[in-house]
């Protein structure tokens, strides 16, 4: 009896467990699909069915060049890079005044970043478009990389967590050898960091990767389009042409993919110890 | 020659908290703080972009509280919020399953996980395509033998909003599930074992064990919810740009502003969501400090 209830429980447990399975691939599974058919055999074929040529590329050629997506990876490389650096530094320094010197206004001051957190980004870009124009940035990377550095209180948030850790008898025993200030943060602060790091670059990562809202409002120019814009624009156009849209799409995953398989473990710390 | 280090540590000291903190708080300033005393500003003028702006007292505020085009945006926030008690349902009932031996555990993990990963823009696309005619969909509900359930999924202004929160609960029931199983891989494991011997089934584990202890996450999530549920934005702009009776408060405020260029108005509706979404998170924090 209790071995039947056992196995029963079992079989529940995996049937749910490919239920989601399915639900999670099926949507990507038939655009994979679709990328490799044929104009007439994606009008002729359900979209289930697996393509007859797996090596047919043309719809992401045709997806890459005519949809902008080489432009659209160069400038989401560059915001990436130049945004994560600038989050980690300017992260990591504030962090540090926070959380290792006591002065007056220092409770001021990280008040002001803890009340930040309360103001939704999402409310206040028709205000913040203004601030961007008048700084002359609109239309430019600038934008972008400017609003992805400061709004990052998540970062400044986890680099105070980590700091709370590192042991303030370290700095300490480096003063008495007559280590600065920037030699403790740059030789024992930043290593000591490096979890935190790795945590603030996933995280980041696939906020700017993925986010729509930014170089939609901010960067609407052509040559200015990063992988979510330029994926945007086939909405219209090529309505008709699902085969070459399905591609657009594999190749905007595709990246994602290869970064979620390598940094598996990361990812997981990362995105369970953000929010604790 | 001059030295940082020769400075006395007084001295640095003074210099490291204006220099570390300078940039920082330039930014703090510039893109938290002015834009939010501004939209206040702008919200009781009636500001085109470009225009001289106009006082106009409350007027704005008066428009969104009393035209019902303003105000029934709120009713499509509903069903985002509902959908996110599956997703959390969802996400707790694997997290619960994934925490115990299962063969090929890492990898379900991963494919349940993933989707949150995926570009925004990705997802719309790939949900226009599976909600489609014939499409995808369509096709499963066919092979099943369900085809009489078939719908115009995106086309029927009473099922619309459904097919989108539906996509937002498959877009992130994986960050709900990844903080769920963080939660529950944290309660040591000898506390099982003595439930074990004192009887108790998975049930009984779940029921006083696991619940008990994650209770906090969960009562953050569902708050989180009411402001996911607010500031929806992306899947219903990408997918449908608002058609069909699918416009959030976020697609109506941006279009207000940018599109129309009614910054003042546009300006009031950001006011009246923010301080939705503040009262929400105060809230949660007072939940939070009371436990």
């Amino acid at each position: 009896m209790y071995k039947l209830k056992y196995t029963l429980g079992s079989v529940v447990k995996y049937v749910s467990l490919l239920l989601g399975l399915f639900a999670a691939l099926i949507p990507i599974a038939v655009v994979f699909f679709a990328s490799f058919k044929t104009s007439s055999e994606y009008k002729s074929s359900g979209p289930l069915t697996p393509p007859e040529n797996w090596t047919n590329f043309e719809n992401y050629t045709r997806a890459f060049v005519e949809g902008n997506m080489m432009v659209g990876f160069v400038n989401t490389t560059i915001i990436l890079l130049v945004s994560i650096v600038g989050a980690t530094l300017t992260g990591s320094m504030i962090a540090f005044v926070l959380n290792r010197f006591k002065f007056r206004g220092s409770n001021l001051l990280m008040g002001a970043f803890l009340l930040a957190t309360l103001i939704p980004a999402v409310t206040t870009q028709v205000a913040t478009f203004q601030i961007i124009e008048g700084l002359g940035l609109f239309n430019t990377r600038g934008a972008a990389i400017i609003l992805y550095m400061s709004t990052d209180i998540i970062a400044v948030y986890i680099f105070l967590q980590f700091m709370d850790s590192i042991s303030v008898s370290l700095d300490e025993s480096a003063m008495l050898d007559g280590a600065s200030y920037v030699t403790i943060f740059r030789k024992i602060i930043l290593p000591l960091l490096k979890p935190a790091i790795v945590t603030v670059i996933i995280v980041k990562g696939v906020n700017v990767y993925n986010d729509f809202y930014t170089p939609f409002l901010y960067m609407p120019k052509k040559e200015l389009h990063v992988i979510s814009t330029a994926l945007f624009t086939f909405k219209g156009p090529y309505g008709s042409q699902w085969e070459v849209i399905c591609a657009g799409i594999m190749i905007a995953i595709i990246p994602t993919l290869i970064a979620f398989i390598s940094l598996q473990k990361h990812i997981y710390n990362g995105m369970a110890g953000s929010v604790k | 020659m001059f030295k940082f280090s020769n400075l006395s540590y007084d001295a640095q000291r003074r210099v490291i908290i204006i220099l570390f903190s300078i940039v920082p708080v330039a930014l703090l300033i510039t893109f938290a703080y002015i834009p939010v005393a501004n939209m206040f500003y702008y919200s009781f003028t009636d500001w085109n972009g470009f225009s001289d702006k106009e006082f106009v007292g409350f007027e704005n505020y008066l428009t969104i509280f009393t035209d019902p085009e303003y105000f029934v945006v709120f009713k499509v926030s509903l069903y985002y919020f509902f959908a996110t008690f599956v997703q959390m349902g969802l996400a707790l009932y694997f997290a619960t399953i994934l925490s115990f031996n299962v063969r090929f555990k890492n990898f379900f993990k991963g494919v349940l996980f993933f989707p949150y990963l995926l570009n925004g823009v990705a997802i719309g696309f790939m949900f226009l395509f599976f909600f489609r005619p014939e499409g995808t969909l369509d096709t499963v509900l066919n092979t099943l033998g369900l085809g009489e359930f078939i719908q115009l999924w995106l086309g029927n202004p009473d099922i619309i909003n459904i097919s989108l929160a539906g996509t937002s609960i498959w877009r992130y029931m994986g960050f709900n599930f990844i903080i769920f199983l963080g939660a529950i891989s944290s309660i040591p494991k000898d506390v099982y074992e003595a439930a074990e011997i004192d009887g108790a089934n998975k049930w009984h584990q779940f029921r006083y064990i696991i619940l008990p202890s994650i209770r906090r996450i969960i009562q953050l999530n569902l708050i989180l919810a009411i402001s996911g549920a607010l500031s929806s934005f992306e899947i219903p702009y990408i997918m449908t740009a608002g058609a069909n009776g699918s416009k959030t408060f976020v697609i109506q405020t941006v279009d207000i502003a940018f599109k129309y260029g009614k910054v003042g108005l546009g300006s009031a509706m950001a006011v009246v969501l923010m301080i939705i979404v503040i009262v929400v998170t105060l809230i949660q924090k007072k939940f939070f400090k009371e436990d």
